[in-house]
């Protein structure tokens, strides 16, 4: 891929940004996930393409979003950042200030893994899978610094105390099982935890998708609120295009594996080029009836292929009303910067206003 | 108002837990109008389900029962029927489908052998005349080779494909009701957007009632004429989709809409948030089962069940003593502490 990003890796100036500002450069990664075959001599007999070829950068201190369907490989490329899954290929660059020497993420060893787990966590879905059942409060909030040997006992749980008050929980809770808790309450212990070890870095999986709407807000203030106090930086994994309208700085939507488009918030809700990101945005419903009766959708045909047989070409090609036969479905499109910072991997890109 | 094809009346359905009795649904009423689509909107909880589930009689005692109200479906009382006139009226005049497309399909047989089931439980065709019925029910939600795909088993459909599925099978008996309890949460947004779309068409021109049961204010903004709000098992507000989206007379129904983000709004510093959380289903709340969380209560709020009054439109009804007094959509969303 001999595109734009390429080009502006961590030593050059990225969207009139210094190189100091980028906290994580993602650099062509790839993760496939082999498909065996036979139970002794195992054969491998194709593979799940999850992500292929994807590049981004994110800046510190901002909320990058990243949307996309199920099956598009965003929680793929969440977990291989965070090499929670090994990268197939590519380079997962971590800098932990603007002064220090980037580290790569995917190839780290254990030592500098280990360090590097300080830096950067992970908030799941589920907040009813993501904790012990068996482990009071204080104890899965204390367990990363347990691991990393943090501080004495009475540290700990003096931090753990602390933590409670900062994601808007009582200290008294921390002698608390998780059952006894609302999932709001439990994303909230989730948060907490992932707050521990002072990261810089976050990783927001689908952080609100298991909460009601009337919950929902308050997390998102919460995770709001921290980034703020704390210098946080976010990559915001989410289906739910509103939500990450709301919560990013920056937009990436995904589509089998790869990255379709990526802009600034507001140029991507308001001045979007791909025709994948037109299709899913038309479909997304706003609570306004009138609304709603005026928009024109547009409905895609058919279902996503698969990502262990990918369509050659664009991956877009057999669902995209705009596909021309000879070049979509023969040219991958590269990811060109048609606008500074908006980037658009697309044959026949066009704005069209939505709304 | 013309005869409704659907009478609920002060339906009481309750759980029998370890814990205590789970108030699921406590006192409940509307009405359903030949061809009216009607929203349910709740959240987890709020009693939407356990709703739909009383009106096809899927409570199964000892754990639950309806403990008192009436159902009347065309004038017949639902709730007095003998099982097996039950089982004639569900899936035939009375259609339902739910969320999860995967556990509501045998996985063991084919989607033809599960639609001629249904097919011929219903109606007098011969099989060779239901499999062709069940081909172009197949083809009428769209689905390509509609004939081979009948010797398909569940697992070869995506999620989408089962749910057009299930839709085939609701609409198989030409219902005259169609209860979708969430169709599309398990649903990626675009496939959302086919099978709204694909229901919208259907229903209007068979000019099937529907309830839709979700907890997605914006899918019910597409969908829906009318609109009724539960919290903690019963209906807090009700009106036309208009009445109730522009000029929410109810708290909750207030702070809904204003904590949801919205796809055609930029960043908002932040969001409203309703404080706290839902009660627990056994030990409600005295009064208003939202006054704890609601930021206009006032004494009597405490003490004092509110019933359904009207309130801002003609047909718009809110359960809130405050309801005509509060403008509530000139008031400020206000933000609730961390």
């Amino acid at each position: 891929m001999t595109d734009v990003l390429e080009g502006a890796g961590i030593g050059q100036a990225v969207d009139g940004v210094s190189e100091d500002d980028l906290i994580i450069d993602v650099r062509n990664l790839v993760k496939e996930f082999p498909i065996t075959r036979g139970v002794f001599f195992k054969k491998q007999v194709g593979a799940v393409y999850a992500v292929s070829d994807i590049s981004f950068k994110i800046k510190r201190g901002e909320t990058l979003g990243l949307v996309g369907e199920s099956g598009c490989g965003k929680s793929t490329t969440a977990r291989s950042v965070l090499r929670l899954l090994e990268p197939t290929s590519g380079e997962v660059l971590y800098k932990e200030s603007p002064d220090s020497t980037p580290i790569d993420v995917a190839t780290a060893d254990k030592d500098q893994l280990n360090e590097l787990r300080r830096h950067i966590q992970i908030v799941f879905q589920d907040p009813y899978a993501s904790l012990n059942p068996r482990m009071t409060v204080a104890s899965i909030i204390s367990e990363p610094m347990l691991v990393h040997g943090v501080g004495t006992s009475e540290e700990r749980l003096e931090r753990v105390r602390e933590l409670l008050r900062i994601v808007g929980l009582s200290p008294e809770h921390a002698n608390r099982y998780p059952h006894e808790f609302s999932g709001g309450q439990r994303q909230r212990i989730g948060v907490a935890r992932a707050l521990a070890m002072r990261p810089n870095f976050v990783v927001l999986d689908e952080p609100v998708s298991a909460l009601d709407v009337s919950i929902q807000a308050q997390v998102l203030n919460l995770l709001d609120d921290l980034q703020d106090e704390f210098g946080l930086t976010y990559l915001f994994i989410a289906h739910d295009l509103s939500v990450v309208r709301h919560i990013s700085d920056r937009v990436a939507v995904m589509y089998l594996g790869r990255i379709a488009e990526m802009a600034d918030r507001d140029a991507m809700y308001e001045r979007p080029m791909h025709p994948y990101t037109h299709a899913l945005l038309s479909a997304v419903p706003i609570p306004d009836p009138e609304l709603e009766a005026n928009r024109k959708r547009i409905i895609l045909e058919g279902d996503i292929p698969s990502p262990s047989n990918p369509p050659p070409g664009c991956r877009f090609n057999t669902r995209c009303p705009k596909a021309k036969e000879g070049v979509c479905d023969i040219d991958v499109p590269e990811l060109r910067e048609l606008e500074p910072g908006h980037f658009v991997a697309c044959h026949f890109p066009e704005i069209v206003d939505l709304f | 108002m013309a005869e409704p094809l659907l009478h609920v009346h002060n339906l009481r359905t309750y759980f029998n837990t370890e814990e205590g009795v789970v108030r699921a649904v406590d006192g409940v009423s509307f009405d359903v109008a030949p061809g009216e689509r009607r929203g349910v909107v709740g959240e987890s909880g709020s009693g939407k389900s356990v709703t739909a589930m009383s009106i096809m009689r899927l409570i199964e005692p000892p754990a639950g029962e309806i403990v008192t109200g009436e159902i009347e479906f065309n004038g017949t009382d639902l709730l007095n029927l003998a099982d097996d006139e039950m089982q004639r009226i569900r899936g035939g005049q009375i259609a339902m489908i739910f969320q999860d497309p995967m556990t509501s399909l045998n996985p063991v047989y084919t989607i033809g052998d599960q639609l001629v089931e249904t097919i011929m439980l219903h109606q007098p065709v011969s099989k060779a005349q239901a499999k062709e019925i069940a081909a172009q029910q197949l083809a009428d939600v769209q689905i390509p080779n509609p004939t081979a795909r009948l010797d398909d088993h569940p697992h070869q459909f995506s999620g989408g494909m089962r749910q057009r599925v299930m839709i085939a099978m609701g609409l198989s008996c030409d219902p005259q009701l169609l209860i979708a309890d969430e169709p599309t949460t398990a649903l990626d947004v675009t496939t959302q957007a086919q099978i709204m779309d694909l229901m919208l068409k259907l229903a209007d021109e068979r000019g099937t009632a529907v309830l839709l049961i979700t907890h997605d204010l914006g899918v019910v903004a597409g969908f829906c004429d009318t609109v009724q709000v539960m919290y903690a098992g019963s209906i807090v507000e009700r009106g036309s989709a208009d009445e109730l989206y522009y000029d929410p007379q109810h708290p909750y129904t207030w702070g809904l809409l204003a904590s949801m983000t919205r796809l055609d709004e930029g960043h908002r510093d932040r969001l409203h948030s309703v404080r706290g959380a839902p009660p627990s289903l056994i030990e409600l709340p005295k009064g208003c089962r939202f006054s704890p969380r609601c930021d206009f209560a006032i004494d009597l709020c405490q003490h004092v069940l509110p019933v359904l009054r009207q309130s801002g439109g003609e047909n718009q009804e809110a359960a809130c003593h405050r309801a005509v007094e509060l403008d509530l959509k000139t008031v400020e969303a206000v933000t609730a502490p961390r």
